[in-house]
């Protein structure tokens, strides 16, 4: 019964809770069948989202749109999704059996369906053998497995998931990633996901959408969160290490670096990836000199922790001979088409004209 | 830090509290099973051993059945009527309306009162003709009722009583069980569409249980060695329908003196408090956690 997806649209949403605006103007959508992130640092709004599109909180302003129906005054069992929560939310006196079908028997369908349905998920999550036990006797990655069937039970065409990997360790939490990724195509539901985790983000997602302050900050596909950054915020909110924002005056750049709209190079934030950040080859590079304060070695590269004259922090991730040491002063450079250029006023991107 | 007390110095700190121990609570309790062993000393001869005389008293004892009849009445009446009450209470005032600490405060209120003086408050709203209850009835109509004076009513108006007393502190009880209760296991009940109605039988109140247990335990415990407001209401009567166990106890030692009859309606209570402790300790308390 792998039904498909339905899609969602949120247009210009607006949360208050008494005098605090949490939500302002909140605006995206997904397609039918797609995977959407809302990635932001903890209080940016995410979760409060996330209950406004599932029906537990009321919205104080704007729309949701559910396969295009409005949603927004309906009920939360009436808008035909379910909801992964942070802590799996399982009903501790049922049994995992009982837990699953819950929704079933609140909707009185008919036992031989139940059985059915109850089969088809305890197959797809692999649950055959616990389902007489109850939660408290699980792991935590089976309790995640439980949360996840017991939503795909009632086939609702889209699940929205709130932070559900938080609780689990490393390894568990990569695994059940793309257990969740492959839920996602291959029945065909609509995933609305709710995580901090920026790498989460980038690894699972068809579409971001960066928040910050109850605002987003950026909405676009991972590699266009990746590699264009809107503004500061995105920049360094998207990679580990982070983006490295160095002011325009402690930077060396060539003559003929030109910026669309009239902008001139000194109001600008020059933005960098630490992996971008080599040693000049040309005089086409643009070159920042800087003190090493510390060589981290991750293996596969060096994460080199730099300080300029000004004190601005720099990280370079490098993995070529010759690793600087402690205390050398270097002059690092890195090509023009590398850089991402912010304006100082509002921290929003300005493009550059290569 | 690893300065060791001198064995003596140990023994000695140790003496007090023992002996408070041993002088109010064990040597009582071994003095009542020997009491209830041997009958009554009297002016002309010495108490003697009678064995297991006093027992088979009891057992032929029919006003004790009567006694133990109201004990089970009086338990099977209030506790569920209390822990009915004491849930809607809470669940009221764990809700969002305004004014709920007022409520709160008001709820709890004949907790902290003493029962004696909770007694006589109640000695007024029960007096025939003048009282709060029988005026109530005539303005509607119904003919006065001598609650305390006639033994259809005198046990129901004691555990009127007893809930009224009690319920407030098994509201505070379940208001923190309820406040423990996680929102999210609610929010999921309700995205599968259980109303209110469903979320509190399906998810709240299974999660009350141990609550639930605690409470039913505590009430049926104080069902049987309730005591005070019976001497200042009813004195057991009338023809003993209000009177329970712990009443009768007394009634039989302090009233008739027969102390080895006393001692021996003791030992019962005992055993019965004691077997109720055990059942709640050994059998609900494993079936109650589910984590």
């Amino acid at each position: 019964m792998s039904k498909s997806g339905a899609s969602l649209e949120v247009r210009n949403l607006h949360k208050s809770w008494g005098q605090v605006e949490v939500l302002k103007a909140v605006d995206f959508d997904i397609n039918a069948g797609g995977f959407l992130t809302l990635l932001g640092p903890s209080g940016c709004g995410k979760s409060t989202l996330l209950r406004l599109i599932c029906g537990l909180d009321e919205v104080s302003g704007g729309e949701i749109l559910i396969d295009g129906q409005v949603v927004t005054g309906k009920a939360a069992a009436e808008r035909n999704l379910g909801m992964v929560f942070q802590n799996y939310a399982l009903f501790p006196h049922m049994t995992i059996e009982e837990n699953i079908a819950y929704g079933l028997k609140i909707r009185k369908v008919p036992t031989a369906e139940k059985k059915k349905q109850l089969d088809r998920v305890a197959d797809l999550m692999a649950l055959g053998p616990l389902l007489n036990r109850r939660p408290g006797q699980l792991s935590g990655g089976q309790q995640q497995r439980v949360a996840l069937a017991r939503v795909l039970v009632s086939g609702r065409p889209l699940v929205l998931m709130d932070e559900p990997l938080s609780n689990l360790d490393a390894k568990l939490r990569v695994e059940i990633r793309s257990e969740i990724r492959s839920l996602n195509k291959k029945l065909g539901i609509t995933i609305v996901y709710v995580t901090h985790d920026q790498s989460e983000a980038l690894s699972m997602s068809d579409r971001i959408v960066l928040m910050n302050a109850g605002e987003v900050a950026q909405i676009g596909t991972p590699e266009e969160l990746y590699e264009r950054p809107a503004n500061t915020f995105s920049a360094t909110f998207i990679g580990t290490p982070p983006t490295n924002i160095i002011d325009s005056s402690e930077v060396e750049y060539p003559a003929d670096l030109n910026i669309a709209g009239g902008h001139d190079v000194k109001d600008c934030l020059f933005g960098i990836r630490p992996e971008c950040i080599g040693f000049p080859t040309t005089d086409k590079n643009l070159r920042v000199k800087a003190r090493v304060k510390s060589v981290e070695y991750e293996g596969k590269v060096f994460l080199i922790h730099l300080e300029t004259a000004a004190g601005t922090s720099i990280v370079q991730s490098y993995s070529g001979p010759s690793v600087p040491q402690y205390g050398e002063e270097v002059t690092l450079g890195w090509a023009r088409e590398h850089t991402h250029m912010f304006s100082k006023k509002d921290g929003r991107v300005i493009t550059v004209s290569r | 830090m690893n300065k060791r007390l001198p064995l003596g110095l140990g023994f000695v700190l140790l003496v007090l509290p023992c002996s408070l121990l041993v002088a109010f609570t064990h040597y009582p309790a071994v003095k009542a099973i020997i009491n209830s062993l041997w009958n009554n000393a009297s002016s002309r001869r010495p108490s003697r051993f009678v064995g297991l005389e006093n027992y088979e008293a009891m057992i032929a004892d029919d006003k004790l059945m009567q006694v133990l009849t109201n004990s089970g009445l009086y338990a099977l009446g209030t506790i569920p009527a209390a822990i009915f009450l004491s849930v809607s209470m809470a669940l009221l005032v764990n809700s969002r309306f305004p004014g709920t600490g007022l409520m709160r405060l008001s709820f709890f209120l004949p907790t902290m009162l003493p029962l004696v003086a909770v007694a006589n408050i109640w000695l007024f709203f029960y007096a025939p003709g003048i009282g709060l209850a029988s005026q109530m009835m005539n303005a509607v109509g119904l003919p006065t009722i001598n609650f305390l004076g006639s033994t259809e009513t005198s046990l129901a108006s004691m555990m009127v009583v007893a809930v009224w007393k009690e319920a407030g502190l098994f509201m505070i009880f379940y208001l923190a069980a309820l406040q423990g209760v996680p929102e999210n296991l609610k929010d999921a009940a309700r995205l599968e569409g259980a109303g209110p109605v469903r979320v509190f039988f399906d998810v709240i109140f299974p999660l009350l249980r141990p609550t639930t247990i605690f409470v039913a335990v505590n009430a049926l415990i104080n069902a049987f060695r309730l005591i005070d407001h019976i001497i200042v209401m009813t004195k057991g009567g009338p023809d003993n329908s209000s009177a329970l166990l712990l009443f009768y106890i007394y009634e039989v030692t302090f009233r008739q003196r027969d102390f080895a009859y006393g001692a021996t309606l003791t030992v019962l209570m005992v055993a019965l408090l004691g077997a109720l402790a055990a059942f709640q300790f050994w059998v609900l308390d494993r079936k109650t956690h589910y984590q």
